[in-house]
């Protein structure tokens, strides 16, 4: 089973960006789960989402403790403490930030591999708003291969129509070019 | 089919699928995505109901219990203060004996004011004369709406869907929604025997005397204990429509020789298997899923603990001053048993705590004792509290 934790903040999209990812797999056949952890919403303040992702059906309805990977849509939040709580061994985060990845090299993380994406400059470009969950999905799927970035355009098309779909197709384009592809697929399947 | 849906999406499209004529609720979180789905559908003119907005969820229910008094199919869904603001309409609907479907998405209650998961609303109205069925993931919330009418209508008596509000309201997982031939089949028009007619008029909730009171009550009791056949025979027939269970009364997991069982209501039960699934080394376990709680079925718990040494059961309630809730009932249901069966009675995972997997590590650990503990909640963390707010019954784990 892997497990992804997805912190953004209220506004960003966060529990969007843990949907798109459970329907896009739920889509290619695999078993998925996909669920916030509710705090008072309110937009600016942290929020965490959860992913499950299987080829068996999942049972367990916890919160995920250990995470495979982390997707980080503000680099603010790595100043807060934790943010990294429970990432596996060899687990791996995936950042929005401008900054290059040697920036985060820390006692923390020494462990994990951290692929930065400037994804809120992207979404600008693309969508016209500082929204950068689904080109943060999109780099996800090209660093792990875990599904196709197809099945993610699909799912983008179950939510949203017209000219925001066809930004965002866009944009998920332009965010898997950017990105190494497969980096991350030892992780995926092990 | 199967599809990518949030619980409450699937929720909303069922209640469609069963067509009410008349659904009206107020918005409490986390029930609110339910409401605001069915909204979504009748403007997009996918389902055909009268939706009245309400101002409370005392109005919600009166004008469902009004609307399902002259004949019609009808829908509310509420949860935590909403119910609580609902009871006393919520006795009425059942001693009226007005068939009808509510969905709580169930939530902690105040105060200490809290927006997340536990069952203490439900458990709050268990003794409203609903019936009350809990489920453990969506596709099982999904079944039994549609079973649920059925039901409702068969025995006259409303019946109460409880689904773990965030937990299963706002996860998103594979739900299988059924087609609307299927639901068609299984599920043919409400035709209320009792509804009121001009032409035949008929006085409803009237004064009744001491002299039919008890028996009212005698026979609204003993509606309830009649419909364990009903809620038997749609899911049965149910599972020969669309290949699925919802659980029936109670559904066991594990081997049928394991002498440690847990039993619980709604979403923590496949925790509870993952995690079972995952201590192998731990002792072989039994794994209950109490899916009727009104009726409370007494034969079928006797029988799937015959086997059983210790029962623990974990609940997501409690009843301050005595301890557990559900605990009791099964305690009581045990009795005289051909072999006493040890009840352990936790509650767990109040107010939105989360439950570990490692819950069931600690709940073994309770089983060795010669003594079962006097009820505590499981997880509380003692050393939050001072001192003197520790009790002096307090469990030390």
């Amino acid at each position: 089973m892997i497990e992804v934790r997805i912190h953004g903040r209220g506004g960003q999209g966060n529990v969007v960006a843990a949907y798109l990812l459970a329907t896009s797999a739920i889509n290619e056949g695999w078993h998925a789960q996909a669920f916030p952890a509710f705090g008072a919403e309110r937009r600016g303040a942290p929020v965490v989402a959860f992913v499950r992702l299987n080829h068996e059906p999942i049972r367990r309805r916890c919160q995920v403790a250990s995470p495979d990977f982390l997707i980080i849509q503000d680099d603010a939040l790595m100043n807060v403490p934790g943010i990294t709580e429970g990432l596996k061994s060899g687990g791996s985060i995936l950042l929005n930030t401008s900054k290059s990845s040697e920036a985060y090299a820390s006692e923390d993380i020494v462990h994990s591999s951290l692929v930065t994406l400037p994804a809120t400059q992207l979404a600008l470009q693309y969508l016209g708003r500082p929204v950068p969950n689904t080109a943060l999905l999109s780099a996800f799927l090209q660093l792990t291969d875990l599904l196709p970035v197809s099945s993610l355009t699909d799912s983008l098309k179950e939510r949203f129509k017209g000219e925001v779909l066809e930004k965002n197709i866009a944009l998920i384009e332009a965010a898997s070019k950017t990105i190494p592809a497969n980096l991350w697929k030892q992780t995926a399947n092990a | 089919m199967r599809k990518a849906l949030e619980g409450s999406q699937a929720i909303a499209q069922t209640v469609a699928l069963c067509r009410p004529q008349v659904v009206a609720a107020y918005p409490i979180t986390p029930q609110t995505h339910i409401v605001e789905n069915i909204a979504k559908l009748v403007a997009n003119g996918k389902m055909e109901c009268e939706l009245v907005s309400v101002e409370s969820e005392f109005s919600a229910a009166s004008l469902v219990l009004g609307a399902a008094s002259a004949g019609s199919r009808t829908y509310t869904a509420s949860a935590s203060q909403g119910i609580l603001l609902m009871s006393e309409v919520l006795y009425n609907i059942a001693g009226l004996r007005i068939p009808m479907v509510m969905t709580c998405a169930n939530r902690a209650i105040s105060a200490p004011l809290s927006i997340w998961n536990d069952q203490q609303d439900s458990m709050a109205v268990r003794d409203a004369g609903w019936i009350q069925l809990y489920c453990s993931d969506n596709q099982e919330a999904v079944d039994t709406t549609i079973q649920a009418y059925r039901i409702s209508e068969a025995t006259e008596l409303p019946v109460m869907v409880c689904m773990d509000g965030f937990t299963l309201t706002h996860t998103l997982e594979p739900i299988d929604i059924p087609d609307q031939k299927m639901v068609d089949t299984y599920l043919p028009p409400f035709n209320f025997s009792r509804a009121l007619d001009p032409l035949k008029p008929t006085s409803v909730g009237t004064l009744v005397s001491p002299d039919h009171y008890s028996e009212a009550r005698h026979s609204h009791h003993h509606a309830l204990l009649d419909a364990i056949n009903e809620i038997v025979a749609a899911d049965t027939d149910w599972q020969q429509l669309s290949g699925r269970s919802a659980g029936s009364l109670l559904s066991v997991d594990g081997p049928a020789d394991a002498h440690i069982g847990i039993l619980t209501l709604g979403s923590i039960f496949g925790t509870l298997c993952a995690a079972r699934d995952t201590f192998t080394e731990l002792p072989a376990t039994k794994l209950i899923k109490l899916r009727s709680y009104r009726p409370f079925p007494v034969d079928a718990l006797r029988q799937a603990c015959s086997e059983l040494t210790d029962l623990i059961v974990l609940e997501r309630a409690l009843s301050p001053g005595f301890g557990g809730i559900v605990s009791s009932e099964v305690q009581a249901a045990l009795t005289h048993m051909a072999s006493e069966v040890r009840v352990h009675s936790f509650a767990v995972g109040l107010g939105g705590r989360d439950m570990p997997l490692e819950i069931y590590r600690k709940l073994h650990k309770q089983v060795e004792v010669a003594v079962p503990a006097p009820f505590s909640i499981i997880d509380v963390e003692l050393e939050k509290l001072s001192a003197e707010d520790h009790g002096t019954g307090a469990a030390t784990n």
